[in-house]
């Protein structure tokens, strides 16, 4: 730590005490900042590093369960932990069976697009409404009227299966 | 100041906020004051308030996911120590250092008294420093209860037991302590709001004037033969 090109007044270069001690304090001082400061941070940013929705194959029932042609409502419940609290949420969708051909099978979240009301099928008008604000679609999510911004979230190709005659959805949290 | 590599700039700032904010008068009282010839026993008072500081920022961290409710306490603080980044890390820096701090503060009464340094002028720093060792015992009474595990709940039954004691009025100081007539929500809400809000504030208030009368008065000389 000579300070030779400071030229210093007195003839050799040795940091004065007072500078020692100066630097000293400020370099255990940032030390000690920084291994209380930074752990802090990871600590406060932690839940948003974890908080990835839970992904997974949810069964919906057997084929014969569901009649050709009509939307039957299936609902199921996830459960999701939040730090010490564990809710569990109801979800539901309508699935329909377009022919008998196992793979002819669709299905639709009842969450309307506008404001997530769960939206219910009525046969007689053969679309789905939203007992909130009016929406309606058609037997296949479109929208046929009222406020929604796109059609009802669909599950089909990789997020919807068949399998031993058992439809299934994958199902990810928000 | 040089030596750090300060540029123009940086020294134009300096100087402009030190003629509005007085930084160097400041830096003079607090930290370039004369000292007598002292020996690192002096240097307790410092690690007293680094202490609170410490214990200080660590708490507000510990608020962030704490719960003081029965139902959630436990619970909260079982996830601070192992679902959280470094949870574990700010509660240890805070359990231990809060029976650090008493200590620490005790012994610094200790070498007050040793070196008779209550005397004249400064009894005042010594009856606000008696002060702040009875809200650093406070501090760690109610901090005691937070866990809300057995542990904490005995020893909080105990303690305000004891208070209960009192001839007369004890039944009545007791309630007041606990909230109810035996511990419940009220008792750890209530020591929740002490522990971070009331005794906090009194004691930071009180460092404040502990500070001032010690720069007011300057540190005391250590007797010599003939005191």
């Amino acid at each position: 730590m000579a300070g030779s090109h400071h030229g210093s007044a007195v003839g050799y270069h040795h940091i004065s005490r007072r500078d020692f001690i100066k630097l000293t304090t400020v370099a255990l001082g940032s030390l000690m900042g920084a291994v209380i400061g930074l752990p802090a941070i990871g600590y406060l940013v932690d839940p948003a590093l974890k908080a990835g929705g839970k992904e997974a194959w949810i069964p919906l029932g057997p084929l014969e369960k569901f009649e050709v042609g009509k939307p039957t409502p299936v609902t199921f419940i996830r459960s999701k932990v939040n730090g010490w609290e564990k809710t569990a949420n109801s979800y539901g969708v309508f699935v329909l069976r377009k022919s008998d051909a196992p793979t002819d099978v669709m299905v639709l979240s009842n969450r309307c697009t506008h404001l997530s009301c769960r939206v219910n099928w009525k046969e007689e008008q053969q679309a789905y409404l939203c007992p909130c604000h009016d929406a309606a679609f058609d037997i296949n999510g479109a929208v046929l009227g009222g406020p929604p911004p796109r059609p009802l979230d669909k599950y089909a190709g990789e997020n919807l299966k068949v399998e031993d005659g058992v439809v299934h959805i994958f199902f990810a949290e928000g | 100041m040089s030596r750090f590599g300060s540029t123009t700039m940086w020294k134009k700032l300096y100087a402009w906020l030190d003629e509005r904010l007085g930084l160097n008068d400041l830096y003079k009282a607090t930290l370039d004051r004369p000292e007598p010839r002292g020996n690192w026993w002096n240097t307790l008072g410092s690690a007293s308030l680094f202490l609170f500081l410490l214990q200080g920022a660590t708490g507000i961290f510990l608020t962030v996911y704490y719960t003081p409710s029965p139902d959630h306490a436990y619970d909260s603080i079982t996830y601070i120590m192992n679902g959280v980044a470094f949870g574990w890390l700010i509660r240890g820096i805070h359990h231990w250092g809060s029976s650090l701090m008493v200590l620490i503060v005790f012994i610094h009464m200790l070498r007050v008294f040793v070196t008779a340094s209550y005397k004249y002028p400064r009894e005042l720093t010594w009856l606000i420093g008696v002060g702040l060792l009875l809200l650093t015992m406070g501090m760690g009474f109610t901090g005691y209860l937070l866990p809300w595990n057995q542990k904490a709940y005995w020893a909080t039954t105990v303690g305000t037991a004891i208070a209960g004691s009192v001839p007369v009025v004890g039944e009545f100081i007791m309630k007041v302590l606990r909230g109810s007539s035996d511990l419940s929500a009220l008792t750890l809400s209530r020591f929740f709001s002490a522990h971070i809000w009331m005794l906090p504030a009194a004691l930071a208030g009180l460092i404040g004037v502990h500070l001032y009368l010690i720069i007011k008065h300057g540190e005391s000389e250590f007797p010599g033969r003939d005191d």
